[in-house]
């Protein structure tokens, strides 16, 4: 269908507040949080930092998806970089639903007997984090588990302890789940409606529903920001105060959306969020789940796309390091025309990249490994930094290597990010280890190889001393982890 | 139940908080007409501005006024001791966004947007940013501090062993959730309320009418909760109160100014970090004969609380021991960057990691375990004839510090832990385990003997109910619950018939910071005495009303005394509900409310000589933390930590634990994760949560057990309790030893670890940084 620019403008509209509500005449980067508190006057939602690193303003998003229960899925994000537009078609949920007539939720009466807000100013993010993951369980999750589910929330007066407790006490009171049904419903109707085209004083917003009409938009419209997870554009509006005339949000196009597992490989369409991309992933090697875990935090994982992170191209994206080592492919649509690149050759410098006028992301191709009779593959995904939870990399590192049945490397990728300006392939480490049998001589080669591949930088994060040296030790706990050293990783051990 | 006092009720608005009905200041539905304040900030780290064009600033979209130093009335300055920290910068830059002008707009946004208009020609002046440069430039903001005790020189000469050493301690951000905000609305006849999240809001009021030439009676200023402070919101929040409060006097619109969080944490002054060269000379058994240290603080650009924060230091070198022959030089230097300011322990805690470190590398010098030498160098316990003074003085007599850590020893199973991790360590070339047990003693008072003064009103209705009014602030510590709980105590009322309202300096007026742990201390007292004071004559009213009291003729006969309890008076077989007492009262024209004031006792300090006793009573703690390292990469966690804290005798257990656990987290990241660091222009890097990390969920240790000491405070503090908000946080040292003895273990002698103890810091204290 091609982009009909006579499509009738409508208003927002979403569910909140137990009705469809339409919203008109607000800019379209004006974000959740700020038609939230100023519009709506509805203040439970704080701003922390504006930028989804505090939690505070934590929201839960309803969206339809058939796999969820009752066809609606239940996410939290940070509304303060969310767009009011992105809402279209989904449901809203914040702090003030929770108790009905006075009487507490079960979570929320939990964190008042447990002594676990202070100041209170996180507390109604905590919660609605909290409640995100009360309503997505069946069973009462583990302590990592919630602190997992809390990794976008910060607390600067309890020191957490008391938060962990009450989230599991809830769990130890009955407790009524929402009826999504009902709002499911609501959403369909919605989706019925046409395709939003949005506009307020001069800026504009497009939300094409299929592959066809986003590829007509994009080539129209090639100087329009193309809109995920906003994530990181969120930041450019909250803290750059970039102005951005016109927005095409990628997350109203189905086919962007879909995951598909063949023979050969999986595909993750663009706008698949880093928490069901991680999932996939993870499935197709269980070497992802660490880092699908220390990859921000859950909301902005909820939110933002894996798609995103590859065309974001920064240098220190988490993702692109396990997705060049797997030898992943991108594929670039411009038009109706298709092309793939090896994802390694997408960057082609400093936040540059190979996207021509009017052509974008589709998806991700990352081939299964197939490996020959006696073959076997170690691949594994480590991120330093210095935070455990939702930090950004000093260093980011993926290996993949391939050994016969002699135990001889036959192919070996190594990528990493935050070592060069943008994530890259160590081939002359790759090269090294080519051939040979996987002992001490060996990674010790590909260790000095690696300050041939790269020099790094200092910054706030880390100097290139330290990068390098970390660098180099992650290569030395792979052969480690290979020869099934214990006590190799500080999660192992407790008191 | 109306004992309320020693129960762990909840905090007074834990039902709001967990509802997001609890509201901030920028949940306040606006006035009408509200304009929106944002600064200009600056570009250079040192300079004279050449020019200002605020054109561009003027013309933007919504923007109603540009407001520079030139429109201060009177004083350019919200220092809250020396005149030296402009609230709008005059001609001279001093620290990389310091802020030089001020928008005002119809939307936070326009503001915004216009701020970042402004064309600004400087001269640059070569900016001094740490500590190194500072002390290279010989560049003090206030002269140094000698303090002295004995001869240092001659028990370092006479000493059977000497040791010398340096090291570094990083700053700290606050990182409160709110953000510095403030709202003025001006009133008739040259007045003005304003809403400020502040710690000490006759500060703000006082330093208001300062800048605009007024008398304080024409400024109310009010706070009923902030967002989190720490220290941050004591002096910090002066420039926002001030400018928000100018920007409505010139417009005569109410004005609202929230900082951004990237401007709040490039503004607004943090944590000092130190540098420490010392030489100490001990015996076999790891005890001290005599210390020479110099402790150079990077105060910012101006004086703020430096002095004092700097002072604190020097009286916290002590910690728990006794220090024999002491030579102390406190430098304070002048950079250019934020003024560093207050952050719970004041300086405190710069002092403790100081000689927590000495006696540290001692140990490992002599091969000890850390603990033993640590127990070597205590205060004498009470009845000691010696080692029970101060270096400044002061007796120490309510040394709980032996008993307690050989309590908290036993209950975490310190020795034997030590012999498995060494065992764990001989096997374990990537991971290595640290345990270290660290004990806190923590002065309580302000070291200004003057600001240890409080007052509070009591206003009992004619319905029975009651509102309490007091000096103190809010700031999620608890304060309001305790005072609740001490006024319903004392009138025999169940909680929900004794409401705080917001402190406002129209209600309470000359109210100190609430700082320095004294909140309730002061606070309470203050409210207890009121609260007396209506007990008393209700009580002799329900005597006369009863016919209980006795007549002239009957002289000799003692009156019963009226019990208050349960919401009744009773006394003997008499007994009427408080709400019909009050209101007999009230028709009786018996005064229902009244003042209250607090002065603490038998504090005397010269600031010349640092002698003589600042503090009423210590608190006390330790912590012992057991961690795991990562050699490989230098990271680390905390496996489990275990706090014996002493709160007194405590009025709210659950809240107590909850300040004790709170600080030790914030400790903790202090310590290890939180690195401020600015760029050798002078620009701090890391001015957002995304690049500043502080503690998240997973850092919670795993095992984390919190218990009270049993110790009811030997002075007569507010129901023989302690103080609590900021001694827990040098638990958190426990964690920094831990990981210096993982550390060491890795390098096989002693790591020479700094602070933050970052991955990095560890690779490199390992020699593994090339």
């Amino acid at each position: 269908m091609p982009i009909d620019f006579n499509d009738p403008l409508r208003p927002i509209r979403f569910w909140f507040r137990g009705e469809i509500r339409s919203v008109t005449a607000v800019s379209p980067t004006r974000s959740v949080l700020q038609w939230l508190r100023e519009d709506e006057a509805a203040t439970g939602t704080k701003e922390g930092c504006g930028e989804g690193d505090c939690g505070a303003c934590t929201v839960v998003i309803g969206s339809r998806d058939d796999s969820a229960p009752e066809g609606l899925r239940l996410e939290a994000v940070n509304s303060c970089i969310q767009f009011l537009p992105t809402l279209d078609g989904k449901a809203l949920f914040t702090i003030e639903d929770l108790a009905r007539d006075g009487e507490l939720h079960p979570l929320q009466q939990a964190m008042v007997d447990a002594h676990a807000s202070q100041c209170g100013f996180c507390t109604p993010g905590i919660v609605m984090s909290l409640w995100a993951d009360h309503e997505n369980r069946r069973q009462a999750p583990s302590r990592a588990e919630l602190c997992e589910a809390l990794s976008g929330n910060l607390c600067r007066c309890t020191g957490y302890r008391p938060i962990l407790d009450a989230a599991e006490a809830a769990w130890r009171t009955p407790c009524g789940k929402l009826a999504r049904a009902p709002i499911r419903a609501a959403l369909e109707d919605l989706a019925a409606e046409p395709s939003l085209h949005y506009s307020h004083d001069k800026a504009v917003f497009h939300a094409p529903r299929s592959l066809e009409a986003l590829a007509a938009l994009r080539l129209a419209r090639p100087d329009a920001r193309l809109l995920a997870g906003s994530t990181d554009v969120g930041l450019w509006v909250n803290k750059q105060l970039k102005e951005l005339p016109e927005l095409i949000y990628l997350g109203a196009v189905d086919e962007l959306k879909h995951l598909h597992f063949s023979e050969e490989w999986l595909e993750i369409g663009a706008a698949v969020t880093l928490s069901d991309a991680f999932a996939a992933l993870t499935r197709l090697d269980p070497g992802w789940q660490e880092l699908g875990l220390r990859f921000a935090s859950r909301p902005v994982r909820n939110a933002g796309t894996l798609g995103g992170n590859v065309a974001n191209g920064s240098p220190i994206g988490d993702s692109m390091p396990g997705l060049i080592a797997c030898r992943a492919r991108v594929v670039l649509q411009q038009g109706p025309t298709t092309r793939e690149l090896p994802l390694e050759d997408f960057y082609l410098g400093y936040q540059k990249t190979a996207l021509q006028s009017g052509e974008f992301i589709r998806a991700l191709r990352i081939p299964r490994y197939l490996g020959k009779p006696g073959e076997t593959r170690m691949f594994r995904s480590w991120k330093v930094s210095k935070r455990q939870d939702q930090d950004i990399s000093a260093v980011c590192a993926a290996f993949a290597l391939c050994f016969d049945d002699i135990g001889q490397i036959q192919g070996a990728r190594i990528a990493l990010g935050g070592m060069a300006p943008t994530p890259r392939r160590a081939l002359q480490a790759e090269r090294a280890l080519h051939g040979q049998v996987f002992d001490l001589r060996a990674v010790e080669l590909a260790m000095a190889a690696l300050e041939a591949d790269f020099q790094p930088i200092d910054d706030l994060r880390a100097s290139a001393a330290y990068r390098m040296q970390v660098a180099r030790n992650l290569l030395r706990r792979l052969w480690m982890e290979y020869q099934n050293q214990q006590w190799l990783r500080i999660d192992e051990v407790s008191a | 139940m109306s004992a309320a006092v020693g129960q762990s009720l909840p905090h007074e608005s834990a039902r709001l908080h967990v509802q997001g009905q609890a509201r901030y200041l920028d949940d306040l539905a606006a006035p009408a007409g509200c304009l929106h304040g944002a600064f200009g900030l600056a570009g250079i780290a040192h300079g004279r501005i050449l020019r200002l064009d605020l054109a561009a600033v003027r013309a933007a979209p919504g923007v109603v006024a540009v407001l520079t130093a030139d429109d201060i009335p009177a004083h350019n300055d919200c220092g809250p001791i020396i005149h030296d920290d402009p609230i709008l910068a005059d001609g001279l830059v001093q620290f990389m966004a310091q802020p030089i002008f001020l928008v005002v707009a119809r939307s936070h946004d326009a503001a915004r947007r216009a701020a970042r208009l402004a064309v600004i020609e400087y001269e640059p002046l070569p900016p001094l940013v740490d500590i190194p440069a500072a002390q290279a430039a010989d560049s003090t903001l206030m002269p140094p501090v000698a303090l002295r005790r004995g001869d240092a020189d001659t028990a370092l000469a006479c000493a059977p062993h000497r040791l010398q050493g340096a090291m570094q301690l990083g700053g700290q951000e606050h990182f409160y959730l709110e953000s510095q905000i403030a709202l003025a609305s001006p009133r008739e006849q040259d007045g003005l309320h304003v809403l400020s999240s502040t710690q000490h809001p006759s500060e703000m009021q006082q330093l208001i009418a300062h800048m605009l030439g007024w008398s304080s009676h024409q400024i109310s200023v009010e706070c009923r909760r902030m967002g989190g402070a720490f220290g941050g919101k004591e002096s910090q929040s002066a420039q926002v109160a001030c400018a928000a409060a100018l920007a409505a006097w010139k417009t005569g619109q109410a004005v609202k100014l929230r900082l951004d969080r990237d401007d709040d944490m490039q503004i607004t002054g943090k944590r000092h970090d130190f540098s420490y060269a010392w030489e100490a000379g001990f015996d076999e058994a790891g005890r001290l004969h005599g210390l020479a240290i110099t402790m150079a603080s990077r105060c910012g650009f101006s004086t703020d609380l430096s002095g004092p924060v700097n002072d604190r230091a020097i009286f916290h070198l002590d910690n728990c021991y006794y220090l024999d022959a002491l030579a102390v030089r406190s430098l304070r230097l002048r950079t250019h960057t934020v003024s560093n300011t207050a952050f719970r322990g004041f300086g405190g805690p710069q002092g403790i990691f100081a000689i927590e470190y000495i006696l540290d590398d001692i140990a490992r010098f002599l091969g000890l375990d850390p603990l033993a030498v640590r127990e070597a160098n205590f205060y004498g316990e009470p009845g000691s004839e010696t080692r029970t003074t101060t270096h400044y003085g002061m007796p120490v007599q309510d040394n709980v510090a032996p008993a307690l850590v050989a309590q908290l020893a036993r209950d975490c199973d310190y020795h034997a832990r030590r012999a498995a991790i060494a065992a764990f360590n001989a096997q374990s070339p990537v991971l290595k385990r640290g345990l270290a047990l660290t004990p806190v003693k923590f002065g309580i008072s302000f070291t200004a003997t003057h600001y240890n003064q409080a007052g509070a009103q009591v206003c009992v209705y004619a319905d029975g109910s009651a509102l309490v009014t007091h000096g103190g602030t809010e700031m999620g510590q608890g304060l309001y619950t305790k005072i609740a709980q001490i006024v319903a105590q004392e009138l025999g009322l169940p909680l929900d018939r004794v409401r705080l309202s917001a402190t406002d300096t129209s209600r309470v007026p000359n109210t100190s910071a609430t700082a320095a742990s004294s909140g309730t201390d002061l606070n309470g007292q203050a409210a207890l005495a009121a609260a007396r004071k209506i007990r008393k004559r209700l009580a002799e009213f329900f005597l006369l009303r009863h016919g209980l009291k006795p007549t002239s003729a009957e002289s000799g006969a003692r009156a019963p005394r009226p019990e208050f309890a349960d919401g009744a008076v009773r006394a003997g077989e008499v007994s009427e509900p408080f709400a019909s007492l009050v209101a007999a009262a009230y028709r009786a024209r018996i005064q229902l409310w009244d003042s209250g004031f607090y002065a603490t006792p038998k504090i005397h300090y010269d600031a010349g000589s640092l002698h003589g006793r600042p503090f009423f009573y210590f608190a006390y703690g330790a912590c012992c933390a057991e961690v795991v390292i990562d050699t490989l990469t230098g990271e680390s966690r905390v496996l489990r930590a275990d706090i014996l804290h002493d709160a007194g005798k405590s009025i709210n257990p659950a809240l107590d634990i909850g300040q004790i656990e709170g600080g030790f987290i914030q400790g903790m990241g202090w310590l290890t994760m939180e690195e401020l660091v600015f760029r050798a222009d002078g620009r701090l890097m890391t001015h957002a949560p995304s690049t500043y990390k502080i503690p998240a969920a997973s850092d919670c240790p795993p095992i984390l057990n919190v218990r009270l000491f049993e110790n009811a405070n030997a002075e007569p503090s507010i129901h023989r309790s302690k103080a609590v908000g900021e001694p827990p946080l040098m638990h958190g040292f426990a964690v920094f030893f831990a990981l210096r003895d993982a550390c060491s273990a890795a390098l096989g002698h002693t790591a020479p670890l700094q602070a933050p103890a970052t991955p990095e810091a560890i690779l490199r204290a390992i020699g593994g940084l090339a």
